[in-house]
């Protein structure tokens, strides 16, 4: 399909990226934490994949070469949104340093899916994924939200298959560190009886 | 080998994801049938990455689509 839009056929470009346009606006809105940034972001993107079609090379697969290019324009508005100092670019951080500890409990209910309607639950999902440090958002974002494989995700970063299943592992225990005590509040103190959600020990 | 609770979280993730050697998966199902902290830490992990998952989680506004195919079309227009 490439090919064709090269050739002059430049409406298939529609077709092309309609399967990327959600995971753009998610990656962009888990770095820029604003929406309308995110959306216009996106746009721009969309456009450089356009205009730089011809460099791909079909040495990596289309979509991570997209998302990488969605990502540098991510960056990009990182470093012109000059007047919010408190999001640095890069961050500071020392990765052999922090606590990865889990939550320690004794027993844990499952939270089935149906319990997502509920739009505070999401929120606090949502919030503690864009509380995370950049690097560790970053890998929760696209392996665990997107689903992208190992692979993938590192290519999209430039990093190492390594390196991203490190992050990885930090960021799913410091998502549990933090949302344990959240989603246990979730079940109703009183009666003893759940809300909205039915587990295995129930 | 046997081995405790520091070295089950250490392999969570790689656990969850089905990225351990064989060995190393049988030593943690062995510890987590009788480690009641490790299994709660391995449930609720997971339960969580499944979570995040969910497409409604992170919502796309609404007419984002069909903003950004206009704009393509625009500059599309201008080469
Ligand atoms: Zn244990």
């Amino acid at each position: 399909m490439i090919g064709r839009i090269l050739a002059g056929e430049k409406q298939l470009f529609h077709d092309l990226i309609r399967p990327l346009e959600r995971a753009v606006f998610v990656m962009l809105f888990s770095l820029l934490r604003s929406e309308t940034d995110a959306e216009d972001a996106a746009q721009e993107a969309f456009i450089k994949i356009y205009r730089n079609l011809s460099s791909f090379r079909g040495e990596a697969k289309f979509s991570t070469w997209a998302l990488s290019i969605a990502r540098n324009e991510g960056l990009a508005w990182l470093r012109k949104r000059s007047a919010r100092p408190e999001e640095p670019i890069e961050p500071v951080l020392d990765e052999g340093s922090g606590d990865f500890t889990p939550a320690l409990l004794t027993d844990w209910r499952e939270i089935p899916a149906e319990a997502l309607e509920r739009s505070e639950l999401r929120e606090c999902l949502r919030q503690a994924i864009l509380k995370l440090p950049p690097i560790y958002r970053d890998v929760v974002q696209l392996r665990d939200v997107q689903e992208l494989d190992i692979q993938e995700a590192a290519g999209v970063l430039g990093i190492s298959p390594g390196a991203v299943k490190v992050r990885l592992h930090r960021a799913r225990v410091m998502l549990q560190k933090e949302l344990v005590p959240i989603l246990k509040a979730y079940v109703s103190p009183a009666k003893g009886k759940m809300r909205f959600w039915f587990g295995r020990r129930v | 080998m046997k081995i405790d609770c520091k070295h089950v979280w250490h392999h969570i993730s790689a656990y969850i994801d089905g990225d351990v050697d064989a060995l190393l998966r049988a030593e943690i199902d062995r510890h987590l049938e009788h480690c009641e902290i490790c299994s709660a830490i391995l449930d609720s992990t997971r339960n969580i990455v499944v979570l995040v998952a969910d497409g409604r989680i992170f919502e796309i506004p609404t007419g984002y689509s069909e903003r950004l195919h206009e704009r393509l079309d625009a500059a599309m227009a201008e080469g």
